[in-house]
């Protein structure tokens, strides 16, 4: 630590300088971290604080999930320079089957009355098998992917139709896979202990290792690279990240664990978010994504296999639907002959405004996350507020055009 | 001086962290050819910018005074309509729109509502009159070659009325016939009163064509020389332009004889299913350890073809016959393999196929090569950084840092970093297509001190050039290729640009 303290000390007035330099350097990572802080504010205002409710806020997350995965694997999809409309059905599609296979043979011809422990893995592989027919039609066959996926979007919605068609919708009963999208981890402690009654004190536990982790992750990252002597943040403005990162973690948590703690959908979402982010941004198979996307023909002949990286992205994108199905059944404990409707619209959406650019090459996973938060904070806000459905649609309809034009304006500055 | 059609007073433009243009002063007299020649990075481009209005009025300080009258354009229009018309190195062609339909894209003959093409053929055809090109309008124009595209483009200047013709290095892409062909055409227009810029690296074009040579160098005019007398050098001109005099570009070094054969190509053809014909017949050739092989001929004579047709085949082509590298036989199904057993080729278009503009320094640099800084298919990030910081300083490529974006740099910096991506996988063969493109002397100068250098080393390298000079300059040994032939080698010792010009055109 002591070329930390070899650095002169700054100044207060430096301080601030610095802080600027550092925003304004980053702006356009941040930038959706600041709308979406700005919009959950104006919602808080408006509704005199239910918004940021602890109910409020758990809902909005499990209802946002089976999108927010969806708009997770569109931003690798829209990042090679492809797009995937098939999805939306895609996932209603595997949702049915999923019920089916759980369902009652008493009750639902062709049921299987199959355990959820074992419908789960069989429709994620089917989702990635799906993957694999798209990625056929695209990499081998040389189909342009919006023709490929927009036959997928009809073939999967007759699918969809023809396996709801007689019973129309299909009741769930497995309580644990309902569990996935309503239900909430265990709690260690009973709710009324002594100290802080009502909140979730496992949520508070893990929140606590999150915060930990984060710091010395943080610190570790920051030794690394002074002993490779590169330049690092100063020690105040680090602090002062580390202080900000740990204090909105600490919110969150707190947040959560006052209305029965982490909901199995967070988990889920967290899950796929820190490993895609961890794929795309340490990874050589992430680098190779990003690289077909920012110009394929150099990443061919830089040892690139094109071919390779659309299979993988397609199958990621097909598994990713057959969760997002899962989710959406299991948050409506049924299938219904609708469900998927729109998704991939959504998804796409929700990565645009997330930053990911409509010419490949650049979009971030954490990003799109964050645009599907947005549009679902919008939802939220402007249900609370009682807001006329139409009215939200032309809301969400500028909020996802002044996105892009933040950031196309941000990227011509930058230049 | 007879009347300036054009002045730029004072002109300084600034990019965060860099002033590209200070205080540059530049005068263009009516009627006259003026070459603008300077160092990639000198702010050549940038000034052409400021004039056409790419840089609008206002993001730049000083004036600019066309036909006598103070200038505000806000974008290419404003100066399109002023008379001043510019083409770029890129051509802003449509490929699949006929000619006469590109030669009035945007400046449409409209009768009512509707385009009179009646019309606009006809004044098509007068355009392409005056540029002497005889190709029917209707073609379109992915069917014709670059030296004709290029001449379409001044057609469509021409239809506008232009009075100030820019031409950003025009001859770069082409081979001498047609650069021969623009020059000829240049002094044509001259004589019809059209004013011409020329942008080029071409010194000798320069020195050919120019009435008046201006040289600029880091955002500033070094000099403006009157080129009608004929007292101008190409040594003068490259002394202006990198402030040093290069006696001579290609540095000397001992050619070591080694008789360990590299590379051995044998009975090699290739068809090429997508143009439907065989591109690459009987050809046969060897490298040798430490050894730079020249591959000369003219341009679409077959010599890239032939890099990528043993560099893992990427376009598909159908090959038959023998490859053999180290003594052993090999079968490249993909660039993958190639890479893997040791060949690395560095395109000859560096933005299309070589470079990831729109990523950092540090990203290009590592991508052919990522498993050396990954653990597990893990990047290490700081071993990316240490890396790319290595071949940053050891190419002396100029860049703020290695987390600026490649498309930010010059060109002559972009084939740095071209060339430092090849030589992170460590190769035992490097194959070179046109590796000074289009980048100014002294980043020539680096370039090729640096393949010395490595084949000091015991590298063995493969050099695509049309330039001729650079050929016999370089080379141990010059292979030269013609309509997918390979008609002719020679020990450099018996090389001369005649010798050479005559089996290219075999």
């Amino acid at each position: 630590m002591s070329s930390v303290a070899d650095l002169p000390k700054a100044g207060a007035s430096s301080f601030v300088a610095n802080v600027q330099k550092v925003l304004q350097q980053n702006i356009r990572e941040y930038g959706m971290f600041v709308a979406l802080f700005v919009i959950m504010a104006i919602f808080t205002i408006t509704t005199n604080g239910i918004f940021i409710s602890s109910r409020n806020i758990s809902n909005l997350i499990n209802q946002t999930g089976y999108i927010a995965v969806l708009a997770v694997g569109m931003t690798l999809v829209i990042v090679i320079r492809h797009i995937d409309l098939s999805v939306g059905f895609l996932s209603g599609f595997l949702g049915a089957l999923a019920a089916i296979a759980m369902a009652d043979p008493k009750v639902i011809e062709g049921g299987l009355h199959l355990p959820a422990f074992a419908v789960i893995p069989a429709i994620l592989v089917l989702g990635v098998l799906a993957g694999l027919l798209t990625a056929f039609l695209v990499a081998n066959l040389g189909i342009p992917a919006f023709v490929a996926t927009l036959a997928g979007w009809l073939g999967y919605r007759g699918a969809l139709q023809l396996v709801t068609a007689k019973t129309g919708t299909i009741i769930i009963t497995d309580e644990a896979f309902n569990a996935l999208s309503n239900g909430f981890i265990p709690d260690i402690f009973p709710p009324d202990t002594a100290v802080l009654p009502g909140v979730h004190k496992l949520t508070l536990i893990l929140g606590a290792l999150a915060i930990i982790l984060i710091v010395v992750g943080q610190i570790n990252d920051r030794r690394k690279k002074q002993a490779y002597g590169f330049e690092v943040l100063s020690t105040d403005i680090f602090v002062l990240k580390v202080i900000f990162i740990s204090a909105l973690t600490a919110g969150i948590t707190w947040i959560m664990a006052g209305y029965n703690g982490l909901s199995w959908t967070v988990v889920i979402v967290l899950t796929v978010v820190i490993v895609y982010d961890f794929v795309t941004s340490q990874t050589v198979l992430g680098r190779h994504i990003y690289a077909v996307g920012g110009n394929p023909e150099a990443a061919q002949l830089s040892g690139v296999n094109i071919k390779t990286i659309t299979y993988v992205v397609f199958c990621s994108m097909g598994m990713l639907s057959a969760l997002s199905g899962i989710l959406y059944a299991s948050r409506f404990k049924s299938a219904t002959t609708t469900a998927g409707n729109l998704f991939e619209l959504e998804a796409i959406a929700a990565a645009f405004i997330g930053g990911v650019s409509p010419a490949g090459g650049i979009g971030k996973v954490i990003g799109s996350i964050v645009g599907a938060l947005v549009m679902g904070s919008l939802s939220s806000g402007m249900n609370l507020m009682g807001i006329d459905i139409s009215l939200q649609y032309i809301v969400k309809a500028a909020v996802l055009a002044a996105a892009v034009i933040f950031d196309v304006a941000t990227r011509r500055a930058a230049k | 001086m007879s009347t300036p059609i054009l002045e730029m007073r004072n002109i300084t433009k600034e990019f965060p962290g860099v002033k590209a243009l200070n205080n540059v002063s530049f005068r263009v007299a009516a009627g006259e050819i003026h070459c603008l020649v300077g160092e990639n990075g000198a702010g050549k481009s940038t000034l052409m910018k400021v004039l056409s209005g790419v840089y609008p009025h206002g993001s730049y300080s000083g004036e600019i005074l066309f036909g006598g009258q103070v200038q505000t354009f806000r974008s290419i229009r404003d100066s399109e309509r002023v008379g001043i018309a510019i083409i770029y190195q890129e051509l802003a062609l449509i490929p699949e729109m006929t000619v006469y339909e590109n030669i009035f894209l945007g400046n449409e003959i409209k009768r009512g509502l509707t385009i009179d093409w009646n019309e606009t053929i006809k004044r098509a055809t007068q355009a392409l009159q005056k540029v002497r090109l005889d190709v029917n309008p209707a073609t379109k124009v992915k069917d014709l070659g670059v030296g004709k595209q290029q001449l379409i483009e001044i057609a469509k200047a021409l239809s506008r009325d232009v009075k100030l013709l820019i031409l950003d290095e025009p001859t770069s892409a082409l081979n001498e016939d047609d650069s021969e062909n623009l020059l000829r055409l240049l002094r044509e227009l001259r004589e019809h009163g059209v004013t011409c810029i020329m942008i080029s690296h071409k010194l000798k074009e320069v020195l050919a064509v120019a009435d008046t040579i201006t040289v600029l160098r880091d955002g500033q005019t070094i000099c403006t020389l009157d080129a009608r007398a004929g007292q101008v050098t190409e040594g003068m001109l490259i002394k202006h332009m990198v402030g040093r005099e290069i006696d001579n570009i290609y540095p000397r070094r001992e050619r070591r004889r080694s008789e360990e054969v590299v590379l051995e190509v044998d009975h090699w053809s290739a068809y090429d299913p997508s143009l439907g014909r065989t591109i690459l017949k009987d050809i046969s050739f060897h490298v040798k350890k430490g050894e730079i092989v020249g591959l000369a001929g003219l341009m679409g004579s077959g010599r890239t073809e032939l890099a990528l047709s043993i560099f893992g085949n990427p376009d598909g082509y159908r090959v038959n016959g023998r490859l053999t590298l180290k003594g052993r036989p090999c079968h490249f199904r993909h660039p993958q393999s190639a890479i893997a057993a040791g060949v690395a080729y560095v395109t000859e278009d560096r933005k299309g196929d070589g470079l990831i503009l729109i990523q950092d320094v540090k990203q290009n640099i590592t991508l052919a090569n990522l498993r050396e800084i990954a653990r597990r298919g893990v990047i290490n990030g700081n071993a990316e950084v240490k890396v790319a910081e290595d071949y940053r300083s050891s190419l002396n490529i100029k860049t703020p840092s290695v987390e600026q974006r490649v498309g930010n740099l010059s060109g002559g910096n972009q084939q740095k970093v071209s060339l430092g991506k090849w030589l992170f996988v460590k190769p035992d063969l490097l194959i070179l297509d046109e590796p000074t493109r289009g980048i100014d002397v002294g980043a020539k100068y680096e370039i090729y001190t640096l393949m010395t250098r490595l084949v000091e080393q015991g590298m063995s390298i493969i050099m695509i050039s049309s330039e001729l000079p650079e050929i016999l300059g370089m080379s141990d040994r010059v292979y030269i290729v013609s309509s997918g032939r390979i008609t002719g080698e020679l020990p450099i010792e018996e090389a001369t640009q005649e010798r050479i010009m005559q089996l290219a055109t075999n």
